[in-house]
């Protein structure tokens, strides 16, 4: 069943250099990039770094997995078909404590729509429902 | 036409600066959708009626137009197929979910046409890509065309994207959690944490949006106007349906079936010609990315900034010399970026809902988006155009402001990702 009532989560199919992103979510880890000659950490995945010319290849890095709410809007009429039947339903920015320039969705599974705690702390928690198949998505809590 | 934008600070004078005008317009009849029936109001339709409306406004002849140009960002959101296609020149998607110089060419039997360029960006710096053109000589009269397309069923629910069970490329890393492509969602974030940082709410944008709709309705052409002719009340705005809570669905533009047209030409042509010229004292667009999944209201601050330095870099002009703004309003909740990164009439950041509380009406002291907008009007992307161009010439009736009305500013989309044209009477020196 799904993590959030209702929920349809559409299924990642990315590309293929952003793979091992959900790899490692596969193997509940998170995971970003990060680009050696500028020491920048990027997330979502690129193709190639937007700071510099490097023509090496990205590498990838885990991370704790530990953030803050920062915003949220509450879904109440998605152009989306599987969010439809979960509505109302969170849509929060994360920002990942160990790099805050990074920012990752969440529907905060267990935050009952428009309870939002604003800068609350939540970690990593990965979505194994039946809808998203074989792919584990990576949602977030709040902690405490 | 390779290298046309002006997106970088440091390039100077615009080289072209007040040697191009705009001498004619024309706004098609709008509508809501079409009904798939009558060819004259299909997307090709529209174009054709808003093209000739531009040509009999400059005063010039089919002839002498010899540049074409538009725009495929329709917002179709969908193909016409599979439904059944019409008899030529209705036979393809060309007419029905876009309309090219082609067609256009075709249509109107145009003879003398040099230059083509049916891939050109929407419309806010397409216009910019247009006054390059003749400037750059690609063309002398150029007619410049933007559509907007609205087809049967809810708007966004056929986009194939939003249908799917998986979230392809880029998308893997948004639609799983509910992100929608377009405007709304990363503008509303960004809004949220605008309200945050300058402790305000969604309910200021009340007076702006409600002044969007009266400039609509002092417009006689707009959706508004003709088909739902009646002012939204404080009361409506408050109570308006939820879309993404905080925001309700008349923060949201109307999708719509129109088209608008624009004849650009050299200064030296326009001064010969029966309209007053409006020149073009620069172009200037905006494309930035953001660092991470979500642009930041700290990135959209940065990106406005600096496109207010790029205009008043190639323009010459200071901002504070600014008499008609009309900033993009495709979401309310993104206009007070550019109003507050132009710094209007001296808006600093965090200061916009107040401004929006004061005086903002087309008579009073700060006639802020005189045009009504895309919230007033419907979603044409054209009208913050269109007013620009009649209040310079003073042919805006009842929406004529009372401050003076020499130099206009206009531009869509969004704060990261937009370009915007200053318009003058004067050519400048
Ligand atoms: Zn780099």
């Amino acid at each position: 069943m799904s993590m959030i009532d209702g929920l349809e989560r559409p299924v990642p199919v990315p590309f293929d250099w952003a793979k091992p992103f959900w790899d490692a979510a596969n193997e509940k880890k998170l995971v970003v990039q990060h680009c050696g000659p500028c020491d920048l950490n990027i997330y979502p995945p690129k193709e190639k770094c937007n700071e510099c010319d490097t023509t090496e290849p990205l590498g990838w890095k885990e991370v704790e997995g530990k953030g803050h709410i920062d915003v949220y809007l509450v879904i109440k009429d998605s152009r989306i078909k599987g969010f439809r039947g979960a509505q109302p339903i969170n849509f929060a920015i994360i920002t990942l404590d160990e790099d805050p320039g990074l920012n990752f969705l969440s529907n905060l599974p267990g935050t009952p729509a428009g309870e939002v705690p604003v800068g609350a702390a939540v970690e990593v928690i990965f979505d194994e429902s039946v809808e998203v198949g074989r792919q584990l998505v990576p949602e977030w809590r709040v902690i405490g | 036409m390779a290298n046309w934008q002006r997106d970088k600070e440091g390039m100077g004078l615009w080289e072209h600066r007040g040697k191009v005008a705009v001498v004619g317009w024309g706004q098609s009849y709008i509508q809501r959708r079409w009904d798939g029936v009558d060819l004259e109001r299909s997307c090709g339709g529209t174009s054709k009626e808003s093209i000739l409306k531009a040509i009999s406004d400059a005063g010039i002849g089919l002839d002498e137009i010899d540049g074409l140009m538009t725009s495929k960002e329709t917002r179709a959101e969908q193909t016409w197929a599979p439904r059944p296609y019409f008899a030529p020149p209705y036979d393809t998607e060309d007419g029905l979910t876009y309309c090219s110089g082609e067609f256009i060419q075709k249509e109107l039997g145009l003879k003398n046409v040099k230059y083509i360029e049916s891939d050109a960006p929407y419309i806010g710096p397409m216009l910019g890509m247009a006054a390059q053109a003749v400037g750059d000589g690609m063309a002398e009269t150029l007619v410049c065309w933007y559509p907007m397309v609205n087809l049967s069923g809810r708007y966004g629910h056929n986009n194939p994207a939003n249908n799917s069970n998986e979230a392809k490329g880029g998308n893997a890393f948004t639609l799983p959690w509910g992100y929608q492509s377009g405007a709304m969602f990363n503008n509303a974030i960004v809004f949220q944490q605008y309200c945050q940082r300058y402790n305000t709410s969604h309910e200021a944008l009340a007076p702006f949006v409600m002044n969007q709709r009266r400039n609509g309705l002092l417009t006689p052409w707009s959706y508004y106007s003709l088909h739902e002719p009646y002012q939204l009340t404080k009361e409506d705005y408050l109570n308006g349906r939820v879309v993404e809570e905080p925001l309700v669905v008349y923060d949201c533009d109307r999708p719509v079936m129109a088209c608008a047209a624009f004849i650009f030409t050299t200064a030296e042509k326009a001064k010969k010609l029966r309209q007053k010229p409006v020149y073009i004292l620069n172009h200037a667009q905006n494309s930035v990315r953001g660092r991470s999944t979500m642009a930041t209201l700290d990135e959209h601050q940065e990106a406005v900034s600096s496109l207010a330095r790029k205009m008043e870099e190639g323009s010459g002009v200071n901002i504070k010399d600014v008499d008609i703004f009309n900033p993009y309003d495709g979401y309310a909740t993104f206009t007070q970026q550019f109003l507050e990164g132009f710094q209007w009439h001296g808006v600093g950041r965090g200061e916009a809902h107040d401004f929006y509380a004061d005086d903002i009406r087309v008579e009073g002291p700060h006639p802020f988006l005189s045009s009504g907008g895309n919230l007033g009007t419907g979603r044409t992307r054209s009208a913050l155009h269109s007013d620009s161009i009649e209040q310079l010439r003073g042919t805006a009736g009842p929406r004529q402001v009372n401050v003076k009305a020499e130099i206009a500013l206009a531009g869509s989309n969004t704060p990261d990702a937009c370009g915007f044209v200053m318009y003058s009477s004067h050519q400048g020196s």
